[in-house]
Protein backbone atom coordinates (compact mmCIF):
# COMPACT_ATOMS: atom_id res chain seq x y z
CA UNK A 1 0.00 0.00 0.00
CA UNK A 2 1.24 3.45 -1.30
CA UNK A 3 2.70 5.76 1.91
CA UNK A 4 0.89 8.29 2.51
CA UNK A 5 1.51 11.57 -0.11
CA UNK A 6 2.62 14.06 1.97
CA UNK A 7 5.28 11.23 3.69
CA UNK A 8 6.97 11.15 0.42
CA UNK A 9 7.17 14.04 -1.26
CA UNK A 10 10.29 15.32 0.46
CA UNK A 11 11.86 11.81 -1.03
CA UNK A 12 10.84 13.16 -4.24
CA UNK A 13 11.63 16.67 -4.02
CA UNK A 14 15.01 15.30 -3.51
CA UNK A 15 15.39 13.49 -6.65
CA UNK A 16 13.96 16.36 -9.00
CA UNK A 17 16.09 19.27 -7.10
CA UNK A 18 19.22 16.99 -8.81
CA UNK A 19 17.75 17.29 -12.12
CA UNK A 20 15.65 13.75 -12.17
CA UNK A 21 12.54 13.55 -14.12
CA UNK A 22 9.83 12.08 -12.36
CA UNK A 23 7.76 9.15 -14.27
CA UNK A 24 4.36 8.93 -12.86
CA UNK A 25 2.58 6.89 -15.68
CA UNK A 26 3.32 4.26 -18.03
CA UNK A 27 2.92 5.94 -21.18
CA UNK A 28 5.80 8.21 -19.60
CA UNK A 29 8.07 5.70 -18.85
CA UNK A 30 7.84 4.21 -22.65
CA UNK A 31 8.51 7.89 -23.85
CA UNK A 32 11.60 8.27 -21.96
CA UNK A 33 12.93 4.45 -22.37
CA UNK A 34 11.26 3.19 -25.18
CA UNK A 35 12.88 4.66 -27.89
CA UNK A 36 15.95 5.66 -25.93
CA UNK A 37 19.25 7.15 -27.08
CA UNK A 38 22.49 8.51 -25.76
CA UNK A 39 22.64 8.01 -22.15
CA UNK A 40 19.87 7.64 -18.96
CA UNK A 41 19.66 7.08 -15.79
CA UNK A 42 16.71 5.22 -14.73
CA UNK A 43 16.53 5.09 -10.38
CA UNK A 44 14.12 3.43 -8.89
CA UNK A 45 13.40 5.45 -5.62
CA UNK A 46 12.42 3.48 -2.14
CA UNK A 47 11.03 5.11 1.23
CA UNK A 48 13.41 2.83 3.24
CA UNK A 49 16.38 3.98 4.69
CA UNK A 50 19.61 2.69 2.40
CA UNK A 51 17.96 5.07 0.10
CA UNK A 52 17.85 8.09 2.03
CA UNK A 53 20.81 7.70 3.51
CA UNK A 54 22.68 6.13 0.46
CA UNK A 55 21.69 5.93 -2.59
CA UNK A 56 19.69 9.21 -3.46
CA UNK A 57 23.00 11.64 -1.83
CA UNK A 58 25.16 9.36 -3.62
CA UNK A 59 23.61 10.14 -6.88
CA UNK A 60 23.17 13.40 -5.98
CA UNK A 61 27.13 13.66 -5.75
CA UNK A 62 27.79 11.69 -8.89
CA UNK A 63 25.52 14.27 -10.36
CA UNK A 64 28.27 16.77 -9.70
CA UNK A 65 31.13 14.40 -12.16
CA UNK A 66 31.85 16.15 -15.13
CA UNK A 67 31.02 12.56 -17.17
CA UNK A 68 27.33 12.13 -16.26
CA UNK A 69 23.77 10.83 -18.36
CA UNK A 70 22.22 12.70 -20.71
CA UNK A 71 18.83 12.48 -18.49
CA UNK A 72 18.06 10.73 -15.01
CA UNK A 73 14.18 9.53 -14.84
CA UNK A 74 12.98 8.28 -11.36
CA UNK A 75 10.14 6.14 -10.31
CA UNK A 76 9.09 5.62 -6.83
CA UNK A 77 8.74 1.55 -5.96
CA UNK A 78 5.53 1.04 -3.66
CA UNK A 79 3.93 4.40 -4.80
CA UNK A 80 3.96 4.58 -8.70
CA UNK A 81 3.08 1.24 -9.18
CA UNK A 82 2.44 1.11 -12.47
CA UNK A 83 5.07 3.35 -13.94
CA UNK A 84 7.81 0.90 -11.57
CA UNK A 85 6.58 -1.97 -13.28
CA UNK A 86 6.47 -0.85 -16.49
CA UNK A 87 9.75 0.72 -15.64
CA UNK A 88 11.01 -3.08 -14.85
CA UNK A 89 9.94 -4.57 -18.18
CA UNK A 90 12.75 -2.72 -19.88
CA UNK A 91 15.50 -4.33 -17.03
CA UNK A 92 13.53 -7.67 -17.27
CA UNK A 93 16.65 -9.71 -16.79
CA UNK A 94 17.88 -8.00 -13.53
CA UNK A 95 15.67 -9.36 -10.38
CA UNK A 96 13.67 -6.13 -9.09
CA UNK A 97 14.69 -4.42 -5.90
CA UNK A 98 14.49 -0.77 -4.43
CA UNK A 99 16.35 1.84 -4.59
CA UNK A 100 18.72 0.63 -7.94
CA UNK A 101 19.70 1.99 -10.69
CA UNK A 102 19.81 1.19 -14.39
CA UNK A 103 22.05 3.15 -16.71
CA UNK A 104 21.07 2.71 -20.29
CA UNK A 105 23.09 3.79 -23.42
CA UNK A 106 21.26 3.51 -27.14
CA UNK A 107 18.56 1.67 -25.68
CA UNK A 108 20.67 -1.04 -23.42
CA UNK A 109 21.70 -1.52 -20.01
CA UNK A 110 24.96 -1.17 -19.96
CA UNK A 111 25.14 -0.66 -15.91
CA UNK A 112 23.01 -1.81 -12.77
CA UNK A 113 23.39 -0.91 -9.34
CA UNK A 114 21.39 -3.21 -7.14
CA UNK A 115 19.83 -2.65 -3.56
CA UNK A 116 22.91 -4.98 -2.47
CA UNK A 117 25.19 -2.80 -3.46
CA UNK A 118 23.72 0.29 -1.85
CA UNK A 119 22.88 -0.88 1.68
CA UNK A 120 25.47 -0.16 4.48
CA UNK A 121 27.89 1.60 1.22
CA UNK A 122 28.26 5.29 2.48
CA UNK A 123 27.13 8.06 -0.49
CA UNK A 124 30.58 8.36 -1.16
CA UNK A 125 30.99 4.85 -2.32
CA UNK A 126 27.79 4.93 -4.23
CA UNK A 127 28.87 7.98 -6.36
CA UNK A 128 32.39 6.21 -6.65
CA UNK A 129 30.69 3.55 -8.39
CA UNK A 130 28.49 5.24 -10.18
CA UNK A 131 31.40 8.11 -11.64
CA UNK A 132 33.38 5.12 -12.39
CA UNK A 133 30.16 3.92 -14.78
CA UNK A 134 29.50 7.39 -16.07
CA UNK A 135 32.99 7.80 -17.30
CA UNK A 136 32.60 4.58 -19.06
CA UNK A 137 29.38 5.17 -20.69
CA UNK A 138 28.83 8.32 -20.28
CA UNK A 139 32.11 10.71 -21.53
CA UNK A 140 32.36 12.40 -24.91
CA UNK A 141 34.35 10.29 -27.25
CA UNK A 142 36.81 12.15 -29.89
CA UNK B 1 28.31 5.84 7.34
CA UNK B 2 29.47 2.84 6.28
CA UNK B 3 28.39 0.09 8.50
CA UNK B 4 25.45 2.35 9.52
CA UNK B 5 22.76 0.72 11.51
CA UNK B 6 19.64 1.09 9.37
CA UNK B 7 16.74 0.98 12.29
CA UNK B 8 17.91 1.74 15.86
CA UNK B 9 17.66 -1.40 18.01
CA UNK B 10 18.95 -4.18 15.48
CA UNK B 11 22.28 -5.52 14.65
CA UNK B 12 24.48 -4.06 12.47
CA UNK B 13 23.80 -6.25 9.56
CA UNK B 14 19.64 -5.67 9.97
CA UNK B 15 18.35 -4.78 6.22
CA UNK B 16 22.08 -5.49 4.70
CA UNK B 17 22.25 -8.46 2.06
CA UNK B 18 24.32 -11.50 3.37
CA UNK B 19 25.15 -14.95 2.25
CA UNK B 20 24.97 -17.77 4.91
CA UNK B 21 26.56 -20.74 4.42
CA UNK B 22 24.40 -23.75 5.36
CA UNK B 23 26.47 -27.02 6.79
CA UNK B 24 24.14 -28.63 4.32
CA UNK B 25 26.16 -26.88 1.43
CA UNK B 26 23.38 -24.78 0.60
CA UNK B 27 24.05 -21.52 0.06
CA UNK B 28 21.42 -18.91 1.63
CA UNK B 29 21.30 -15.15 0.06
CA UNK B 30 19.17 -12.50 1.44
CA UNK B 31 18.23 -9.48 3.84
CA UNK B 32 19.64 -10.34 7.22
CA UNK B 33 16.49 -9.53 9.49
CA UNK B 34 17.71 -11.45 12.91
CA UNK B 35 19.64 -14.36 14.45
CA UNK B 36 17.49 -16.19 17.34
CA UNK B 37 16.70 -19.27 18.98
CA UNK B 38 15.28 -20.68 15.64
CA UNK B 39 18.05 -19.36 13.29
CA UNK B 40 19.35 -16.86 11.44
CA UNK B 41 15.72 -14.79 9.96
CA UNK B 42 16.04 -13.51 6.20
CA UNK B 43 13.89 -12.11 4.07
CA UNK B 44 13.71 -12.24 -0.05
CA UNK B 45 16.05 -15.34 -0.08
CA UNK B 46 17.34 -17.11 -2.82
CA UNK B 47 18.93 -20.63 -2.24
CA UNK B 48 21.65 -22.54 -3.41
CA UNK B 49 21.66 -26.35 -3.47
CA UNK B 50 24.50 -28.36 -4.55
CA UNK B 51 22.17 -30.92 -5.55
CA UNK B 52 20.81 -28.28 -8.45
CA UNK B 53 23.78 -29.36 -10.74
CA UNK B 54 24.94 -25.52 -10.87
CA UNK B 55 28.09 -24.70 -9.37
CA UNK B 56 27.63 -22.40 -6.74
CA UNK B 57 30.57 -19.76 -8.05
CA UNK B 58 28.84 -19.98 -11.12
CA UNK B 59 24.99 -19.54 -9.15
CA UNK B 60 26.94 -16.38 -6.94
CA UNK B 61 28.27 -14.77 -9.74
CA UNK B 62 25.12 -14.50 -12.16
CA UNK B 63 23.61 -13.35 -8.32
CA UNK B 64 25.81 -10.45 -8.30
CA UNK B 65 24.96 -9.50 -11.85
CA UNK B 66 21.41 -9.73 -12.04
CA UNK B 67 20.06 -10.02 -8.01
CA UNK B 68 18.50 -12.37 -6.35
CA UNK B 69 15.65 -14.66 -7.66
CA UNK B 70 13.35 -14.88 -4.48
CA UNK B 71 12.58 -18.49 -3.56
CA UNK B 72 11.63 -17.58 0.00
CA UNK B 73 9.74 -13.90 1.52
CA UNK B 74 10.84 -14.99 4.68
CA UNK B 75 13.51 -18.05 5.08
CA UNK B 76 14.70 -19.16 8.57
CA UNK B 77 17.74 -21.00 8.68
CA UNK B 78 18.35 -23.23 11.75
CA UNK B 79 20.94 -22.25 14.28
CA UNK B 80 23.02 -25.85 13.37
CA UNK B 81 22.54 -25.19 9.85
CA UNK B 82 23.31 -21.60 9.82
CA UNK B 83 27.37 -21.31 9.33
CA UNK B 84 29.38 -18.24 8.62
CA UNK B 85 27.69 -15.05 8.16
CA UNK B 86 28.93 -12.72 5.44
CA UNK B 87 27.86 -9.28 3.55
CA UNK B 88 27.23 -9.91 0.23
CA UNK B 89 28.77 -6.49 -1.30
CA UNK B 90 32.56 -6.81 -1.85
Amino acid sequence: MPYPPALVAPMRAEMTRMGARELITSAEVDAAIGDQKGTTLVFINSVCGCAAANARPGLAMALQHAARPQEVVTVFAGQDVEATARARQYFSEYQPSSPSMALFRDGEVVHFVHRHQIEGRSPQAVAAELTAAFDRYCAATV
Amino acid sequence: MTGHVFHPGHEELHGVTVVVHGASGRTYVGRYHERGARGVVLHDVGVHDTASGVPRDEWMARLRKFGIKVDHRTLVVPEDEAGEIERLAR
